[in-house]
């Protein structure tokens, strides 16, 4: 026993001693994960539009009220004719013009639809079309609650479907768990994938071999250090997921932490039977990123869809680790899921860690080759 | 018992044979050298003996323990310092050291008496990383780290390669020292000088035994009449050497050539110094000389059968 | 490089004087100084043996006369090269070969000789010529198609040091040449040793050795970033007092406070 904490000493030593590790351990997963949080997202937040309300009624005044609390949008010019919309999108001060052409007010309340212009800079096409849609579906629901009529009769302006599903229309919700599956794989499985492999590069592993500490102590003792550090890790993301990225947090804490638990433990367990199979740190580092970010940003559903996906690639998908993790991660944060509906995926994590960790203690042969 | 036994041991990597057929008994509290060049076959031998390979044929045993049926046990009694350098680099002197005794169940304290020595030396340094320390002082910290939890055997793979003479002298120093304490002591080399440092050596090249015995029957065994041969320019003076009739063989030894005559002749270094006077050199001095082990290893190499990927079959020129 | 020097000139420019020059070369690494005010001279066709302890500034001082590192201060030359402002010249002057090998272990024997000889831009009918001089000399010939990485290790530090030569340097620079060989095949590469020299190369060799450095025409002894001997083997000796080079180096090298 004593031997065995005297390793894991030493493997914080190692860690704290290097500071690539501690780069890799905490400061990747912050950049990386306020990045994707910010940049693979396509939400509009205070976009800049200008009002031109030749209406000046009370349902236009209302639509207006809605438009600029969503958050989406921001009033920056209030104009008086088309010419100071053109001059305004001219110089690239709004992204947005909303007309409300006069008797909007009174063809809403007496003929049950009226029209709104949306005019959008169209420079930046995916904006422009993003703020249409998000302008037209806030405009779309002013309609429905203020007329008795069936939705499809209100302002002529393209509804967007996906608007209704989605009504927070926030892309971070689709983005950061998948983000977050991903760094703490990636992290937890490179730090650990170079452990044993640098032990063989220095000798020290033939010095272990010869002496009476048997493969299981070895193993653990590489798995521990990394386990409480990733936690760590892992606390820091959902909390930068939580209040920095605004993903809501639903459901059991408890859960939630212990799932990601169990997700590091599979992450880590690969990257030790990867180290077990190296000969060197770099063999160890670029297997680890050839065989674990290409797979997981393809077939975990986190970029792509995997319904849409050839039936091959589905099934190969099964055993993405990050998959599950992914549904877990939703499941709980998002939707306030519990252990009842997500047994399935644990359970194949929790599989996929015994697994792995059975194969790294075959694969770590108490003599050399 | 030998403290160490190896029974016709051979091991293939591949189709490459790495060592073939040896067998060697090293008594208990001896100072036994395995020598050779690299490729002779000794670290294979070192991983056999350390229970990190198996052998192809032939058993072995290590304190009495057989190196496939008793490997457990063999990991408890034997010091082993491999080839490479086997510390961590980012850790001190002083948390390696506590490392490799926690890891063999034991403490320093328990043991201290018997690095002791060497440690002290090490002590000014107990706080610098090992990575920081110079060649000589690593290898000592190894030494240190591979006796911590007393072992029965010691077993060091080429300890002294790449580090300097002093350094050299000084690990030989220690290896009397540990020897004295009746620790058996298995060491390789690639230097023939440390050849004579040893109580019993074993010859080794391409992974056969040219020959086991003690370094003063080495040099005794060597069996032509041998000349140190002096002139003021070595390179002519070897070619002239090589062509001269009576010679059977002739290579530099630092600067004199050894020259061996395939008959012995009262007169021969008379007869020489004519020869080599008539072929314009200078400065000729001739007088007989004692083998070294590193003239009986060449004259062993020599005669042996050529195979067909050794190094020195091939002319030079 | 506007015109890649002619080597043959610079071969007999040098002819006439030393080849290496080097006065009070200094090279500092902040506060430490690795090289301490060193000054030689070396002889066309010498060979002079540069020893010293691990740690000693070996390295460092071979480092800047080969052009790969500035020095702080001092003056050298190299093949009629300074140090400071010509160290891309000094490269197609000399030739550099290392206990790691400069030879692909993953190209053939003939492969490896072409690439170097198209290095140093040698023309297609000379790298032709050369290598089948080359492996004539070595009996290479049979294993001309052979990977390198499949040659036993003498041949192929025999074949290293031969094409370290093919562009027909004027000094060779020899970093620990004949580590981990049987004492034949050593002598066998001291033998080529010797015809290069024979032939007006200057051989630069470092060493741990100690009967190698008996071979040296001249042997410099560095402790500490200094050069504390400079003579003949037998010079050496005699100065101390002492019967072997291993003498002279304990002797010199037990005053060093400097380890690495």
């Amino acid at each position: 026993m004593k031997s065995f904490l005297m390793f894991v000493r030493k493997e914080f030593y190692h860690i704290f001693r290097d500071p690539r590790t501690l780069l890799i351990l905490f400061g990747m997963p912050v950049a990386l994960v306020t990045l994707f949080g910010f940049a693979l997202t396509n939400e509009i937040k205070n976009a800049d539009v200008a009002v031109l309300d030749f209406d000046k009624g009370q349902h236009a005044q209302q639509v207006q009220h809605r438009l600029f609390s969503s958050g989406y949008f921001g009033l920056r010019d209030y104009a008086t004719s088309y010419p100071d919309v053109a001059a305004a999108f001219r110089q690239g001060h709004v992204k947005l013009a909303v007309v409300f052409p006069v008797g909007f007010s009174r063809d809403l309340d007496h003929l049950g639809h009226a029209q709104v212009q949306l005019v959008a800079d169209a420079s930046d096409q995916n904006t422009a079309v993003s703020l249409v849609n998000y302008a037209t579906a806030i405009i779309k629901t002013y309609e429905q609650e203020h007329t008795k009529r069936p939705a499809g009769a209100g302002p002529r302006v393209e509804a967007v479907a996906r608007l209704y599903f989605n009504p927070g229309l926030k892309a971070a919700y689709t983005f950061v768990p998948g983000t977050m599956a991903l760094i703490l794989l990636l992290v937890s499985a490179m730090l650990t994938s170079i452990t044993i492999a640098r032990e063989k590069e220095t000798g020290t592993m033939e010095v272990l071999l010869v002496s009476p500490m048997r493969q299981l102590p070895i193993i653990i003792g590489k798995i521990l250090p990394y386990f409480l550090l990733s936690f760590i890790n892992g606390l820091i993301i959902l909390a930068l997921g939580v209040w920095v990225l605004d993903i809501p947090q639903r459901g059991s804490l408890a859960l939630l932490l212990a799932e990601t638990l169990l997700y590091i433990l599979v992450a880590l367990t690969l990257g030790v039977l990867i180290s077990t199979r190296a000969a060197s740190q770099q063999t160890a580092m670029l297997t680890s990123m050839l065989s674990l970010l290409l797979p997981t940003l393809i077939l975990s559903g986190f970029l792509f869809p995997l319904e849409s996906m050839p039936l091959p690639l589905q099934t190969v998908s099964r055993i993405i680790p990050a998959r599950y993790y992914i549904v877990i991660l939703k499941g709980i944060m998002i939707k306030g899921l519990g252990l009842r509906e997500l047994w399935r995926e644990t359970a194949v994590l929790a599989g996929m860690a015994g697994g792995l960790l059975l194969l790294a203690l075959g694969s770590l042969k108490n003599r050399l080759a | 018992m030998p403290a160490v036994e190896l029974l016709n041991i051979s091991k293939s990597y591949g189709t490459t044979p790495a060592v073939r057929d040896i067998s060697l008994a090293v008594e208990a509290g001896e100072l036994f050298g395995l020598i050779g060049p690299d490729g002779a076959g000794k670290t294979t031998l070192f991983r056999i003996l350390t229970t990190l390979l198996l052998a192809d044929a032939g058993t072995a045993t290590v304190a009495g323990h057989d190196v496939v049926r008793d490997f457990r046990a063999i990991r408890n009694v034997v010091g082993y310092m491999p080839g490479k350098f086997s510390l961590y680099p980012d850790l001190t002197v002083q948390e390696n050291l506590e490392f490799f005794a926690a890891v063999f169940r034991t403490t320093v304290a328990e043991n201290y008496e018997l690095v002791k020595d060497i440690y002290e030396q090490l002590a000014p340094f107990k706080n610098r990383r090992s990575g920081a320390l110079s060649g000589g002082m690593k290898q000592k910290l190894a030494l240190c780290c591979a006796l911590i939890h007393k072992p029965q055997v010691l077993l060091l793979d080429e300890p002294t390669t790449g580090v300097d003479a002093v350094s050299r002298q000084e690990f030989w120093h220690m290896l009397g020292t540990l020897k004295a304490r009746g620790i058996t002591i298995v060491v390789s080399t690639p230097y023939m000088d440390e050849a004579a440092l040893c109580e019993r050596v074993a010859l080794l090249q391409e992974g056969q035994v040219l020959r086991i015995d003690t370094p003063a029957a080495l040099r005794a065994a060597y069996p032509w009449p041998l000349y140190a041969v002096r002139a003021a320019r070595m390179h002519p003076l070897l070619q002239d050497l090589r062509a001269y009739p009576a010679a059977h063989s002739c290579y530099a030894f630092g600067e004199a050539a050894h020259l061996s005559l395939r008959q012995p002749a009262p007169d021969a270094a008379a007869r020489l110094t004519a020869y080599l006077t008539g072929h314009g050199h200078t400065g000729v001095v001739v007088e007989p000389v004692e083998a070294t082990i590193e003239d009986t290893f060449m004259d062993l190499l020599a005669q042996r059968q050529p195979s067909p990927n050794s190094a020195h079959d091939q002319p030079a020129q | 490089m506007t015109n890649p020097p002619n080597n043959a000139a610079a071969g007999r420019a040098s002819a006439a004087g030393p080849v290496i020059t080097c006065q009070q070369l200094t090279k500092r690494f902040g506060d430490f100084v690795a090289v301490n005010g060193i000054s030689f001279e070396v002889a066309a066709g010498e060979i002079f043996g540069f020893l010293g302890a691990n740690g000693a500034g070996k390295t460092t001082a071979m480092r800047m006369l080969c052009g790969l590192l500035g020095p702080t201060e001092g003056a050298a030359t190299v093949a009629g090269c300074d140090v400071f402002r010509e160290p891309e010249r000094i490269k197609q002057h000399i030739g550099y070969m290392s206990q790691k090998f400069s030879l692909y272990e993953d190209l053939t024997v003939r492969e490896n000789i072409r690439f170097y000889g198209g290095v140093y831009g040698l023309k297609t009918a000379a790298i032709r010529e050369k290598t089948t001089a080359l492996l004539q000399r070595l009996g290479l010939a049979a294993e001309r198609d052979t990977l390198v990485g499949s040659l036993p290790l003498g041949w192929k530090q025999k074949l290293a040091f031969s094409v370290a030569l093919l562009h027909e340097p004027a000094v060779i620079f020899l970093d620990e040449p004949t580590g981990g060989v049987d004492p034949i095949t050593r002598r066998q590469f001291w033998d080529l040793i010797y015809e290069a020299a024979a032939r007006g190369v200057t051989i630069f060799i470092t060493t741990h050795y100690m009967d190698e450095a008996e071979y040296c025409d001249r042997v410099s002894i560095m402790v500490d970033g200094r050069i504390d001997a400079l003579d003949t083997p037998a010079g050496l000796k005699r100065q101390f007092g002492v019967a072997s080079m291993d003498e002279v180096f304990l002797h010199l090298a037990r005053g060093a406070k400097n380890v690495e």
